[in-house]
């Protein structure tokens, strides 16, 4: 059996490293965690010429091995550790053609650990417009590697780029740069106290460590004849470094390129001269975002009244078809509409993450960082904040783990803190019910009513954010240093497959996370709901003849209350009626309260839950919006969903920190359980309040 | 009084000349921005602040405050 052939990618932000792995892999991929961190694993496999197969990893962009976020960590945690399982064979650094001299910085140091580095310069498409021109035979020579020139939109490349990696026992591995010329005192001594080892290497763990704390490694052990330098004057070093490193391209490129500017087109330059505008670039931002949310609201709404419909007939098809029984019963009211109330919102979170990947595979994120940098600094946040912001929109999770790019722990932290408080998609299931039950149709200037709530309940949520981080941003006492660097990317048309697979990818992984939860809950609270203690739950029919025996009442009015009258004295009815004084201020009954209390384990729970004990039962075949459409208040009378009930719960649902995910992230990355713990408290808090507000001023 | 990157004006041309203070992160040496490149100011956003920058083919946003520690030498328009 042939061995596989382990290759790293490796490349900077914006190079299109995802699009060559996308066409390396196809969908022969699988994305995964690092053990014990958060960082997103990217792994495929790859069929290479005579029935050979590369097993690729895309490792996380960074822009050099010197690391200054845990993400770019794990590409030198990866190059260091020869014995990590991973450990390449061949290292692929993929660069963009227009952005060549600063992506080779990268390379130069992958070559310098003395691994066999292949080069893909990619988006040769573009090189005509730029009027780049490269002599591929003399810059590989002068850099000591093959050269696949590749462009992912054309699918040009790909095949000689397959055959370079299968070719990787004859890459080269000399170094680029020699490391001892960069300080001859400090290196030679360097050397003589570790002559086993590379020197670029120890000189990489010895930075390494200036920037992250003492990690073990125990390769390097410190020896008493080397004194390291003080923190600055590795600075420096460091300075020389890179300036030695830019002298070798430059070497290369002065002959190897050639850049006609006349034959350049810029298309830059005249969309960031609207885009970046100081009046034009916010408004043009404002209209993005308006259409973005009416298009979600619009486009899905076929798609979702289809399957809601569906599951409602097929729970209906469940209990005629299927022998009677508790199974049954389980499957067509627990689990069918428990899964209902998931499936349905797969439209809207597919549209939303494909807007996310637009818009940052498009290039356009990188200008509205700069265009709210100044703005959110005000508020204790910095430009980058924003990603983490918008993508909160879809799950506050990536957004989180996003804000690892911001350079300032206070700023990071901050954003950590309030992200929660963007609308997540998980919201949205519990929005887009309430608010078809509460708002009336209609529209105004073209845009329906329902569409402006939901509208308004994102910049409620952002809002929110922004205002809890000033606060946060004027009590918290930390000192940390502040910078800042964004690149900004070309503009580029997206590549479908890229925005296709991201939002398979991510919607999958909303679906079958949050899928296993609800299914789980569903069970649980089907059981609550159909069995229960004492006399009363299993003498319910008797009770309730005998209530009504002299009254005229038909036999189907007579099981409806009987229904009731169980479901009211079931496990999952007592335990409601618990807290129902807790929440009755803010205009919810029991069956609501359950749904709240289920909740917490993930906010999407809301809708399924309400489903499943609505239909607990009932033998109508009915949709969960009807269902709740028929809920009386028990001590208003009246429907229970009024507006001022439905605003209260809309509120609750905007400000509460309903989910543990998010919880367990923020441990995770904040390292304490002081930050998520306040989170919960505060949040949870400020939402009830402002619940209780609502009801008491609309009812 | 020395020139810093941070009294470019938009459209103007400068040629960096010193990097050395410690408030420059290395994440930005290596973008490119070194002694001896040229940097053009693409756009600024209002209070000239971030600064949207060209260095030599790399573009890039930096605040102020980061740019005040860079120093240029500015190029005649030609």
């Amino acid at each position: 059996m042939s061995k596989q052939i382990n290759v790293a990618l490796i490349g900077n932000p914006n190079t299109g490293k995802t699009s060559v792995f996308n066409a390396l892999t196809g969908l022969n991929q699988k994305v995964g965690n690092y053990p014990g961190i958060t960082v997103e694993k990217k792994q495929g496999i790859c069929k290479l010429p005579r029935g050979v197969k590369a097993h690729i990893i895309d490792l996380p962009g960074t822009y050099s091995l010197n690391a200054s976020s845990l993400d770019e960590n794990v590409v030198i945690e990866l190059l260091l550790n020869k014995k990590d399982k991973d450990f390449p064979d061949i290292a692929v650094v993929v660069t963009d053609v227009e952005n060549l001299k600063r992506n080779l910085l990268l390379f130069t140091q992958i070559k310098d650990l003395e691994i066999p580095t292949v080069l893909v310069i990619n988006m040769a498409d573009r090189m005509r417009y730029k009027g780049i021109s490269l002599d591929i035979g003399y810059l590989e020579e002068k850099l000591n590697t093959k050269i696949a020139l590749v462009s992912t939109r054309k699918n040009e490349g790909i095949d000689k780029l397959k055959q370079l990696i299968s070719n990787y026992k004859e890459v080269s591995i000399t170094p680029c740069i020699d490391t001892a010329q960069i300080d001859v005192d400090y290196f030679g001594n360097l050397k003589k106290a570790f002559p086993n080892q590379l020197l670029y290497k120890l000189w990489l763990v010895i930075t390494q460590d200036v920037n992250f704390g003492k990690t073990d490694r125990n390769e390097i052990d410190p020896v008493a004849d080397f004194k390291t330098k003080s923190k600055g004057d590795l600075k420096r070093l460091q300075q020389k470094e890179t300036i030695k490193r830019y002298q070798f391209i430059n070497n290369a490129l002065d002959e190897g390129q050639t850049i006609d500017l006349s034959q350049a087109k810029d298309l830059r330059i005249k969309l960031d001269r609207i885009l970046t505008h100081k009046v034009w670039g916010y408004v043009i931002f404002g209209v993005i975002l308006l259409t973005i949310f009416q298009a979600i609201y619009d486009w899905s709404s076929v798609p979702m009244d289809l399957i809601d419909g569906l599951f409602a007939s097929l729970s209906e098809w469940t209990k005629t078809q299927l022998p009677q029984g508790a199974f049954t019963n389980l499957l067509a009211e627990g689990i069918i509409p428990g899964l209902g109330g998931i499936v349905i919102f797969i439209p809207q979170i597919a549209f939303l993450f494909l807007f996310i990947a637009v818009l940052e595979e498009s290039g356009y994120m990188s200008r509205v960082v700069f265009l709210m940098d100044r703005i959110m600094r005000r508020f204790g946040l910095s430009g980058k904040s924003i990603v983490p912001l918008i993508s909160g929109t879809a799950c506050a999770i990536p957004a989180i783990m996003a804000t690892r790019n911001i350079e300032s722990w206070k700023e990071r932290l901050i954003t950590i803190l309030v992200t929660p408080f963007t609308t997540c998609s998980a919201r949205l299931p519990v929005y887009l019910i309430i608010i078809a039950l509460v708002i009336p149709e209609g529209r105004i200037l073209g845009l329906s009513y329902q569409a402006l709530t939901l509208m308004m309940l994102y910049l409620i949520g952002f809002g929110t954010a922004i205002i809890s981080a000033y606060i946060l941003n004027k009590i918290l006492k930390i000192k940390s240093k502040t910078f800042f660097v964004v690149e900004m990317p070309n503009y580029k048309l997206p590549l479908f497959k890229n925005v296709a697979l991201t939002v398979i990818e991510k919607t999958k992984s909303f679906v079958f996370g949050a899928g296993k939860i609800i299914l789980a809950i569903s069970i649980v609270l089907w059981f609550l709901a159909s069995y229960g203690p004492g006399e009363e739950f299993n003498d319910a029919e008797n009770i309730i003849k005998t209530e009504y025996v002299s009254e005229n009442i038909s036999s189907e009015d007579l099981q409806q209350k009987i229904a009731s009258y169980k479901l009211e004295h079931s496990f999952i009815g007592i335990a409601g009626h618990a807290i129902e004084p807790a929440i009755r201020p803010l205009g919810y009954d029991w069956k609501i309260g359950i749904a709240i209390v289920c909740s917490f384990a993930a906010r999407e729970v809301f809708v399924g839950t309400l489903a499943t004990i609505y239909s607990v039962g009932s033998d109508q075949e009915e949709t969960i919006k009807n269902r709740m459409a028929g809920e009386i208040n028990p001590v208003l009378g009246g429907p229970l969903f009024t507006f001022a009930s439905g605003i209260s719960l809309l509120l609750f649902y905007a400000f509460a920190m309903q989910c543990m995910s998010t919880l367990a992230i923020v441990k995770k990355e904040t390292n304490s359980w002081k930050w998520p713990i306040l989170q919960l408290v505060i949040m949870t808090a400020f939402a009830y309040i402002v619940a209780l507000i609502a009801f008491q001023f609309l009812k | 009084m020395q020139n810093t990157l941070a009294h470019l004006k938009r459209g103007e041309r400068a040629i960096i000349t010193d990097v050395s203070s410690i408030h420059i992160p290395l994440k930005l040496l290596e973008m490119g921005c070194l002694p001896g490149n040229s940097v053009e100011l693409v756009q600024v956003a209002p209070f000239q602040d971030p600064m949207y920058l060209n260095i030599n083919g790399s573009h890039l946003a930096i605040r102020k405050e980061t740019a005040s520690h860079i120093l240029i030498e500015k190029v005649a328009h030609e």
